[in-house]
């Protein structure tokens, strides 16, 4: 028997309803063009649980999960202290929605607004909300929060913004009015190029948005690009790596006035596909502009400390046309992990990371720089940096898969004419022998 | 009671002219069906306003509304006191809590503002 929740009946009174006037269903799936469409739906036979798991076994032997990884690009590859794990699978953690109610869930909210503590100790600001789901939709959202507050609808984008995150916000805002810049490179030290930023900050410009470290490894200041922006109204909206703010300015200290970013480096496993975190911070003057769910402290009727979702009135459930995001949430798992590991290194410990990521990429770029014919720019960097080979990376990056080590991102990907560059992350996981072996691998790879 | 010497509209806000300007502010009937408001986002000052755009946002513990403009201004002054003090909208919603006083050039579009009888005879057909 098929399951046919309508019969052809109600599907032409809805259709009629809705002023479909032929073409039938079909009519509603037309902008979606014949190759995406599904073949068929006729799916194979089934299969026991045997079968199945021995299918599954084999494409899981697919992956490559023993490589040394030199690879970044907005994603990292930090420890993952087991204490991580061991609370955030304890199942009264486990919910499958951001609890509403508080007087069930004081658990998982006081969770929640120690999180939103911690971002907010990382980043100097002000307020947190309880996350969002990754770094670049949190930056997506902030450029609809600069909107919302300025009321004003051109962003400024650098172009040393991730281009992930760039094309993750271009696809967001496709059928919305909004203007975008994108700032050209400075070719000196792929810093943010001011004079490029200055031209478009004028009093249609909402927020400019920067990223620190930048997608290329280079750690900038951008106090000076904020003051200006201050003068005309404009918000800056600075994108940011956790775990470089150990030893970094914070975003605060530079003036940004929304801060965001990728939370996988706090405790969270690299993936494809996540599930990530995003997290988002802000001054106190916009709390009611900022997006996602909010948990403060209060007291109950008998003066005992407890916790709450507030300021929910700006929110979907409450105020569905004019909600600050409708397609936002909160990522209680992956939020709770980043508390979990932020609060077992506490400050020293980030700090002490941070250090050791920057001081290993340092000894990277200072022995791969010896490599003859392998050029290592001088610029300030954090644990990333870009190094350019005498050759094509694509075959390089294959040769060195094969030697169990992922080299590195290729801007190519992104950059035109950038075929020779690789984008090389370095954490505190790797040792010397690794960095080594890397840069013996390379060498001969490229001349032997 | 729904005093006299108002203009009210649909939206339950209160319109009181006063020369070339007008008061704002919501109505007895609105604050109490809002419950305990908790904050006001008001107009910037100098804010040009169409008749019927939203001016202000108002937060109660169960919903955050719109305030619409009754008529088409320029925002010349705002209720500061409301910053602080939110709940002088339920205490007071047509004296201490009024919302913007803007400056109204030319007639004033009246047409769909109801008076105080008018007004009073909408509450009683919501009911």
């Amino acid at each position: 028997m098929s399951y046919v929740p309508n019969t052809p009946r109600d599907i032409q009174v809805m259709l009629d309803a809705i002023g479909v006037k032929s073409g039938g269903i079909e009519e509603l799936f037309k902008s979606i063009s014949q190759e995406l469409r599904a073949k068929s739906f006729d799916l194979p036979a089934g299969r026991s649980e045997f079968e199945v798991e021995r299918y599954l076994r084999g494409l899981g032997k697919k992956n490559v999960t023993d490589l040394i990884y030199f690879l970044g690009g907005g994603f990292y590859d930090h420890y993952i202290p087991a204490a991580v794990d061991a609370i955030v699978s304890r199942s009264e953690f486990y919910t499958a929605y951001t609890p509403y109610q508080p007087e069930a869930s004081q658990g998982t909210l006081q969770a929640i607004y120690e999180y939103q503590s911690c971002i907010c100790r990382l980043t100097g600001m002000e307020v947190s909300n309880a996350s969002l789901y990754d770094g670049g939709t949190a930056l997506y959202e902030a450029v609809m929060m600069a909107i919302r507050i300025t009321g004003r609808n051109k962003i400024i984008m650098d172009g040393a913004v991730s281009p992930i995150y760039r094309k993750m916000i271009r696809s967001y805002t496709g059928n919305l009015s909004v203007e975008f810049v994108e700032t050209p490179l400075f070719h000196g030290s792929r810093m943010s190029y001011r004079d490029e930023i200055d031209r478009y900050l004028d009093d249609r410009t909402a927020a400019v948005i920067l990223q620190n470290p930048n997608f290329f490894g280079t750690i900038d200041d951008h106090s000076d690009i904020a003051e200006k922006c201050r003068e005309k109204g404009i918000l800056v909206i600075e994108s940011v790596y956790p775990i470089a703010l150990g030893v970094l300015k914070s975003p605060r200290e530079m003036g940004a006035d929304i801060v965001t970013g990728e939370g996988q480096s706090l405790g969270i496993p690299l993936s494809f596909g996540g599930p990530y975190l995003g997290f988002m911070a802000t001054k106190k003057e916009f709390v009611r502009k900022m997006p996602g769910r909010v948990v403060g402290a209060t007291t109950d009727k008998k003066d005992r400390r407890g916790f709450v979702l507030t300021l929910q009135t700006r929110e979907q459930h409450i105020r569905r046309s004019k909600a600050t995001s409708n397609i936002c949430t909160n990522e209680a798992l992956c939020a709770l992990r980043a508390l979990v590991y932020m609060c077992l290194l506490g400050k020293e410990g980030i700090k002490k990371v941070a250090r050791l990521c920057m001081d290993k990429a340092e000894y990277a770029k200072k022995i791969l720089g010896e490599i003859k014919g392998v050029e290592v720019k001088k610029w300030p960097t954090f644990n990333e940096f870009i190094i350019k080979l005498p050759k094509d990376t694509s075959e390089v990056i294959g040769k060195l898969i094969s030697k169990g080590i992922a080299a590195g991102f290729p801007l190519s990907r992104y950059y035109k004419g950038m075929d020779n560059y690789l984008l090389v992350a370095v954490t505190e996981k790797r040792t010397k022998v690794e960095i080594t072996a890397f840069a013996n691998a390379l060498e001969d790879i490229l001349w032997s | 009671m729904v005093p006299e010497g108002h203009k009210y509209t649909k939206e339950h806000e209160w319109l009181r002219v006063e020369g070339e300007e007008a008061v704002v502010g919501i109505t007895d009937y609105a604050q109490s069906e809002l419950g305990d408001i908790t904050f006001v986002e008001l107009p910037e000052k100098g804010r040009e306003v169409n008749r019927s755009e939203s001016i202000a946002t108002v937060e109660s513990v169960k919903a955050a509304s719109d305030v619409y403009s009754p008529v088409s201004g320029k925002v010349i002054e705002i209720n500061g006191a409301l910053a602080d003090t939110p709940e002088l909208i339920n205490r007071s919603p047509y004296e201490e809590g009024w919302i913007c006083r803007l400056s109204v050039a030319g007639a004033i579009e009246m047409e769909n503002l109801m008076d105080a009888e008018a007004y009073e005879n909408y509450l009683k057909e919501l009911k």
